[in-house]
């Protein structure tokens, strides 16, 4: 028993710790297409949290400051994409992946710039990054046999964005379906006129939701770099941005079903980096670890093509809200 | 705007008779998009407590009217007063704050919201939804009583019928706190039991009070259900009438106006043995609206038949039905007296059927292609320009499509253009020369002259009739008079979905249109 806690307690703590950006974005992705605008840019937005967080926190030595320039850096392209999403009428998926090149291109141009150090920025001291969280109590907790040390195993000593990630989901169930800015935001997804048949600004609530898209993908960024990370390197979100969205579309547009998307993702991903070099048993080659990571995306096309569950997207995503007549 | 007042006295005696003010008083509005004056100085006064119907023919200028009295777009000149104040309508959020609501034809309802959360939406009452659905479920059971507004409020508005859908829209509305309730079309979408219920609580609603305006070209509505009745044509306000001092007979009069008399049209050539017949054909439409209930007619060799109506009386459905686009849900096609299967638009063509659709720019080109390809539409896979491996060869096209532009008098003649640059009616001729090319023994034809220019009309009608002659059948559906006039050597009048009246060539212009109206019954 306690060796398979020993095997399991890890790859559970790893799953949470690595799904946590993949929540961040997913809700971002959730906020934006739940308004109507698609977001193939949250990659890009990622991205671009991820270096501004950890420049300033290289430069100021301080994580929250570095956490508030992710977020600032993330806006600024959210606001890119609303801008051209929703007041230029402008293709969604050409701006969201306009987004991605222009952030790929600038982040790795601007750390050679700045810090010369091959595209990477330098390596953080403590107070710039993220530190583990002692979980309260888990001295008593861990005295309870078996269950009391995978809970304080799994849950506890992470970094405050993986409590932050775990807080939002509940929190976005309850803005969007609790309340009015969250009736009217899915609303504006579905069937815009009504919402503006209704008095009520379609453009504003669009904003409104990529510019969440932004806060959420900063703070995304930031993790990566400055939680799980201790700097930034070229293209460090790795497509992660799109293993969100492929959670999000898994997860129907969801918040609860976001959660465990995206926390199935992980547990693919902490199986993939725990299983990297061991052999397959009686072949001796190493095991092919690809197979696993690629699981999400074939999992999001197995979706899509209607073989498990259906998935629906909000009807007006995707398209640009024009008055008619 | 002191004399526009006295030149229509209705209005003054409006105001004059009840004392307080109108709940809604329109003066000199005007509408202008590019060089269409959409609404020229148009007068509207509908007082408090009454149902007020405001008819005319399509894109006489109702709906423009409403939708700046709803906030959807300024309006570039005028005043609007409500219960007497001058006020200012700039958006939807303005028109609902005055209690002006407005019942869309195409409802603007969020599917796969709850009827709840449809109604709650734009009037929450608070941050929370919690602390305002109480009082909107309460206002919903309210409104139900008063009204007989029924409806399930936990139903999804995708599951439920259009008829409960529009009770919603309403619902909606009184719920935000209408006063002035402007309904657009609202029975195009119902069953005949449906608008009986929309009447009565229309009923209700004016008992209560509240000012109805009910926009229609539906004539037996208008008689059954209004107090008063404004009558719209080309923009402007012609006329206001109280409804128990008029009739169909002159609010169809009104509304179609004194035409010229149709240009002199040659002696009919002799109509030949029957073509194409249908009888009690079915069709629906792709809201699952039953639109062609129950026609029957029969087409011949060397006549045009031309079917009249007002736009949205099936005419569309029909013509659908029979060029393939649209399966019928019953009732028999007949070709050549031999009973057709069921058969789609290419295997239509493919028998001899030709179409040239009424919505050009939707089912007759695609806008973006060169017009060489637009003239080759559907037939694409004619052998005179495939090649090898089955490619098309652009040489060929061009020659093809060269030739046919100057048979068919198309200009320019220049087969590379893209198609969306042709005018009106140059592309309604490579159309028509596209599917006349192919030598059709039926040509189906629907509003041929829509959006072209005089010259390009007489074009068109002289083709129509030299196929005639030829000895071949046309069927023509048109919502103008002056061409189903001037064209038909018969003429079928629809209207909601059945034929109501056959008339022979050269038939009264104002026979033809009450038929039109709907005043048979």
């Amino acid at each position: 028993m306690e060796a398979a806690l020993d095997l399991i307690v890890p790859i559970l703590a790893a799953t949470l710790r690595v799904a946590t950006p993949l929540i961040l974005a997913a809700l971002a992705g959730l906020f934006a297409e739940r308004s109507g605008v698609v977001d193939v840019g949250l990659e890009g937005k990622m991205l671009a949290g991820a270096f501004a967080a950890a420049a300033t926190a290289a430069v100021t030595g301080d994580v929250w400051l570095g956490l508030g320039a992710a977020i600032l850096a993330s806006s600024a392209l959210a606001l890119l994409h609303a801008f051209a999403c929703v007041t230029l009428r402008g293709s969604q998926v050409v701006s969201g992946m306009a987004i991605n090149v222009l952030a790929a291109g600038l982040t790795a141009t601007l750390a050679l710039a700045w810090f010369r150090q091959g595209g990477q920025t330098p390596a953080l001291p403590p107070d710039g990054r993220f530190q583990p969280i002692a979980l309260p109590g888990a001295q008593w907790i861990a005295e309870v046999p078996l269950l009391g040390r995978l809970v304080v195993g799994v849950l506890g000593g992470h970094t405050a964005p993986v409590y932050l990630a775990l807080l939002l989901v509940p929190l976005a169930a309850f803005v969007l379906w609790r309340t009015r800015f969250g009736l009217r935001l899915r609303a504006c997804g579905e069937a815009p006129g009504a919402v503006d048949a209704a008095g009520v600004s379609v453009a504003k609530l669009r904003y409104a939701g990529v510019m969440i898209a932004g806060l959420l993908c900063g703070t995304a960024g930031a993790t990566i770099s400055t939680a799980q990370g201790a700097a930034f390197s070229t293209d460090m979100t790795a497509g992660r941005g799109f293993i969100a969205l492929a959670a999000l579309i898994l997860a129907n547009w969801k918040p609860w079903p976001v959660l465990w998307t995206c926390l199935l993702f992980g547990l693919l991903d902490a199986v993939a980096i725990r299983l990297q070099g061991v052999p397959v048993p009686g072949l001796g080659v190493p095991f092919p670890v690809q197979a696993v990571q690629a699981l999400p995306y074939i999992l999001t096309v197995i979706l899509l093509a209607g073989f498990v569950g259906r998935a629906v997207a909000p009807r007006a995503v995707g398209i640009p809200y024009v008055k008619e007549r | 705007m002191g004399h526009q007042v006295a030149d229509i006295p209705d209005v003054t005696s409006a105001q004059g008779a009840g004392g307080a003010p109108p709940a809604i008083e329109c003066r000199g509005i005007t509408k202008r998009f590019g060089h269409v004056l959409a609404n020229d100085a148009v007068d509207l006064v509908v007082r408090r407590g009454s149902i007020h119907g405001v008819i005319g023919e399509n894109g006489a200028g109702k709906s423009t009217l409403m939708a700046i009295l709803h906030g959807f777009y300024p309006m570039d000149a005028g005043e609007i007063r409500v219960d007497g104040r001058p006020v200012t309508i700039r958006d939807s959020a303005d028109a609902i704050r005055l209690g002006i609501e407005m019942v869309h034809q195409h409802f603007m309802l969020v599917e796969p919201f709850r009827v709840i959360e449809n109604i709650m939406l734009g009037a929450e009452g608070g941050m929370l939804l919690a602390g305002g659905e109480a009082a909107a479920r309460a206002s919903l059971a309210r409104l139900g009583r008063d009204y007989g507004l029924v409806v399930d409020p936990d139903a999804r508005i995708g599951d439920l019928p259009v008829g409960a859908r529009q009770r919603v829209e309403i619902l909606k509305a009184l719920h935000r706190g209408a006063e002035i309730l402007i309904l657009d079309e609202p029975t195009g979408v119902l069953t005949p039991q449906e608008a009986d219920d929309l009447f009565r609580v229309l009923r209700a609603l004016r008992d209560e009070g509240k000012a109805v305006i009910l926009i229609t070209h539906k004539l037996r509505e208008v008689m059954a259900v209004t107090d008063r009745v404004s009558v719209m044509r080309g923009g402007k306000m012609v006329a206001h009438r109280e409804t128990a001092k008029t009739s169909a007979a002159e609010l169809g009069e009104l509304m179609i106006g004194r035409r010229p008399a149709a240009a002199a049209r040659p002696a009919p050539a002799t109509p030949g043995p029957e073509l194409l017949s249908v009888q009690d054909l079915r069709v629906r439409d792709g809201a699952g609206v039953e639109r062609v209930r129950g026609v029957s007619l029969a087409l011949h060799a060397g006549e045009i038949l031309g079917i009249a109506g007002v736009a949205g009386n099936g005419q569309t459905e029909l013509l659908e039905a029979l060029s393939g686009m649209r399966r019928a849900e019953s009732g028999t096609i007949r070709l050549r007296g031999e009973v057709l299967p069921p058969c789609d638009a290419a295997a239509m063509r493919g028998r001899g059927v030709a179409h040239v659709p009424e919505d050009r720019l939707r089912h007759g080109l695609v806008a973006d292609f060169p017009a060489q390809d637009t003239a080759i539409l559907g037939y694409h896979g004619d052998p005179m320009w495939r090649r090898v491996l089955g490619l098309i060869s652009n040489r060929a096209v061009e020659a093809h499509a060269a030739g046919l532009m100057a048979t068919h008098d198309v200009r320019p003649a220049a087969p590379r253009l893209r198609s969306s640059l042709f005018s009106g009616g140059n592309q309604q001729k490579l159309i028509m020369g596209r599917e006349l090319e192919r030598a059709p023994d039926v040509l189906l034809v629907g509003q041929p002259t829509r959006g072209v220019d005089i010259g390009g009309i007489e074009a068109i009608h002289r083709r129509l009739r030299a196929w005639r002659d030829a000895g071949k059948a046309v069927l023509m559906v048109s919502v103008e008079l002056d061409e189903i006039l001037a064209l038909s050597d018969r003429i079928l009048v629809m209207f909601d979905g059945r034929i109501v009246g056959e008339l022979p060539a050269g038939a009264d212009e104002r026979q033809l249109g009450l038929l039109m109206a709907g005043a048979h019954a």
